[in-house]
């Protein structure tokens, strides 16, 4: 049974705005009904996987109306998403209790989830605006939650960058229309190979890059990120560094660039540029950070450019027309380093959150002495480490393999050096976390900590069974063409894609 | 022509957003940014002299069952101002939002200034 696509963006609207509607008296049945929404979710995404299919919205053929595609690659982020999602939100069935108005939290929240939903569902650009509109403003306020201090103020410096980031968005997309006269993103790419490029794409792409490279907080734009993730609520937090940066951000970029514009060599090297900054400035910055959740959002920046740099490594070589197998391997190693970041990072966030709830601080040179303490924790903590820090058995290794194995072959050895130095800096600052956070002495204070309990438990140990079980998707062959290598098609298939999916 | 002027109220904008230190400055900084947005989008499907892209049945020949020239040369492309009339509703949502965390800010802090608005470091 095909499961129709609009679906996925209308279970979280309708259920979002059910909510607020149950009274005080209803919480309960709000928490699971957002909860029985996100596993719904999860199980159609599951259950469309694989498949490739356009979807007109309302009946109205394709230039006249709007249409839904999945494929390959969005098939995999929508994966992403609902696993994250649903691990999130069993996670703040839990720790939301310490907040008020829960109810408005889980609105928010599902909203934010639709918005990520219909950005790698959509099949053309001005939707796509949309979609992201709404999954940013869910997540500013998200961001704000709390209402204190530093909260609000991080939600505004998020605010404005990410409004000037959508501005910027929608002028690119304006530009778009005036000189392809379509919005449709098949047509825009037959459009664009019918009459090459010319100055007015050329601007709208670097507006693209801009505003898109704002919302994935690659570096010279990334002066939100640090503010805006630790300040949000712990689920909140994994989501954002988990899955919307990647699905407002390096999703809608990368799809533009590759199945839109067509790659070329320049952009290919800003992609490179923008990659390399991020993995170098990210991990330099996140060591010196005391703050447990700070150090994870700096650890961030520095791991999506891990995957920028994949994907742009694997343009520049399509480009130049050199061998498609050295193309798809970047490519592979950038979204397989996706998928896993977005694993192993919201799980260290969600952990940072129970240690949080657990001592009631977030500074290191505060805690020591957990491991006892909080087993549990510490267990899918070290998990998330060794995977993010590259240690062999574990997912983060393999990613980063193939990361250095497609730069060797491509002949960048410099590229490859900087990797394997920021992989060196990333287990710096993990066994940081961990030496100071579960072993050491257990101050005074800690004495009374107890570990977390129920569904915050299930949700940690859940996305840390999944952490330890990722490896298998490159290392099974049939995993790897079932899962990963459509996604990487999809990419290497370039404009043709969307006019073949679309029978123009 | 005009085009530049409505890039340069685009930059007007951004120049607002960034450099202003007053929160509520940069916010309209943000706002005359999307105007300028939408107005380059109006601009887009304006025809000078144009019509309004409703079908009546003197514009439609009947012999053949199709639009007649005139009318397709007439009229104004009815897209872009879709385009931004949902745009317009996005930013009305953006700026509420904006609006009420400055209040809730100047409620917490007592003032608009964002360079005495800095808790977080690092």
């Amino acid at each position: 049974m095909s499961v129709p696509l609009p679906v996925f963006v209308a279970i979280p609207l309708v259920v979002a705005f059910v909510l607020p509607a149950l009274g005080k008296g209803l919480r309960p049945v709000a928490t699971f009904l957002a909860n029985l929404a996100m596993i719904s979710l999860l199980v159609l995404a599951v259950m469309s996987f694989g498949d490739a299919r356009v979807y007109q919205v309302g009946g109205w053929s394709i230039p006249l109306g709007i249409n839904m595609v999945l494929d390959g690659f969005s098939s995999l982020l929508l994966l992403a998403i609902t696993a994250v999602g649903t691990a999130a939100m069993l996670f703040s069935t839990r720790y939301m209790e310490q907040y008020t108005a829960k109810p408005k939290y889980l609105t928010l929240f599902l909203l934010m989830v639709a918005g990520m939903n219909g950005v790698v569902l959509s099949g053309d650009i001005f939707n796509l605006y949309v979609f992201l509109e709404i999954a940013s403003i869910a997540s500013y306020a998200l961001v704000g939650f709390g209402g204190e201090h530093e909260e609000l103020e991080a939600s505004f410096k998020y605010m404005v960058l990410g409004s000037i980031a959508s501005a910027f968005v929608l002028f690119g997309i304006a530009l778009v229309y005036g000189n392809t006269g379509s919005l449709n993103m098949a047509y825009i790419a037959r459009a664009i190979q019918g009459t090459g490029m010319n100055a007015g794409l050329a601007f709208a792409l670097s507006l693209f890059v801009a505003g898109f490279g704002l919302k994935a907080a690659l570096v010279p734009f990334h002066a939100w990120l640090p503010d805006a993730h630790p300040s949000a609520p712990a689920p909140i937090s994994a989501m954002l560094s988990g899955v919307l940066i990647k699905a407002l951000g390096i999703y809608a970029l990368t799809r533009l660039i590759f199945n839109v514009f067509g790659v070329s060599i320049p952009v290919g090297w800003v992609l490179i540029a923008l990659g390399l900054l991020s993995m170098v400035a990210g991990g330099l910055l996140a060591i010196g950070q005391w703050d447990f959740k700070r150090l994870l959002a700096y650890s961030s920046i520095s791991q999506v450019g891990y995957v920028v740099l994949g994907i742009g490594l694997g343009t520049v070589l399509l480009a130049k027309g050199a061998s498609v197998a050295w193309a798809s391997l970047a490519i592979l190693g950038g979204l397989f380093h996706l998928v896993n970041h977005s694993v192993y990072k919201s799980l260290l966030f969600l952990t940072s959150g129970a240690v949080e709830m657990a001592t009631g601080t977030r500074q290191m040179r505060d805690m020591g002495g957990l491991a006892d303490r909080m087993p549990v924790t510490r267990a899918t903590c070290t998990v998330a480490s060794a995977s993010i820090a590259g240690v062999p058995p574990f997912p983060g290794f393999w990613s980063k393999l193939i990361l250095v194995i497609a730069a060797v072959q491509a002949g960048f050895y410099w590229i490859a050096a900087a990797i394997v130095c920021v992989a060196v800096c990333t287990l710096i600052m993990y066994l940081k976390v961990q030496r100071y956070v579960f072993l050491g002495e257990l101050p005074e204070h800690l004495r009374h900590v107890r570990e977390t309990k129920g569904s915050m438990l299930v949700a940690m140990v859940s996305l840390a069974v999944l952490c330890v079980f990722m490896s298998l998707l490159v290392l099974v062959p049939s995993l790897r063409a079932a899962v990963l290598q459509p996604a990487v098609d999809v990419l290497l298939e370039g404009v043709n894609h969307s006019t073949r999916l679309i029978d123009l | 022509m005009l085009y530049a002027l409505c890039f340069l109220l685009f930059m007007i904008g951004l120049y607002c957003a960034v450099v202003k230190k007053n929160m509520v400055k940069i916010v309209i900084g943000i706002v005359v940014m999307e105007y300028a947005v939408n107005l380059f989008l109006i601009m887009l499907g304006y025809r000078t002299g144009g019509t309004a892209p409703i079908l009546s049945t003197s514009d439609a020949d009947v012999a053949t069952k199709a639009v007649t020239a005139h009318f397709l040369a007439a009229v104004v492309d009815p897209l872009p101002q879709a385009l931004v009339l949902t745009s317009i509703v996005i930013s009305l949502g953006s700026l509420a939002l904006m609006i009420s965390i400055c209040i809730r800010t100047y409620t917490k802090y007592g003032t608009f200034d964002i360079t005495e608005i800095r808790r977080l470091r690092g």
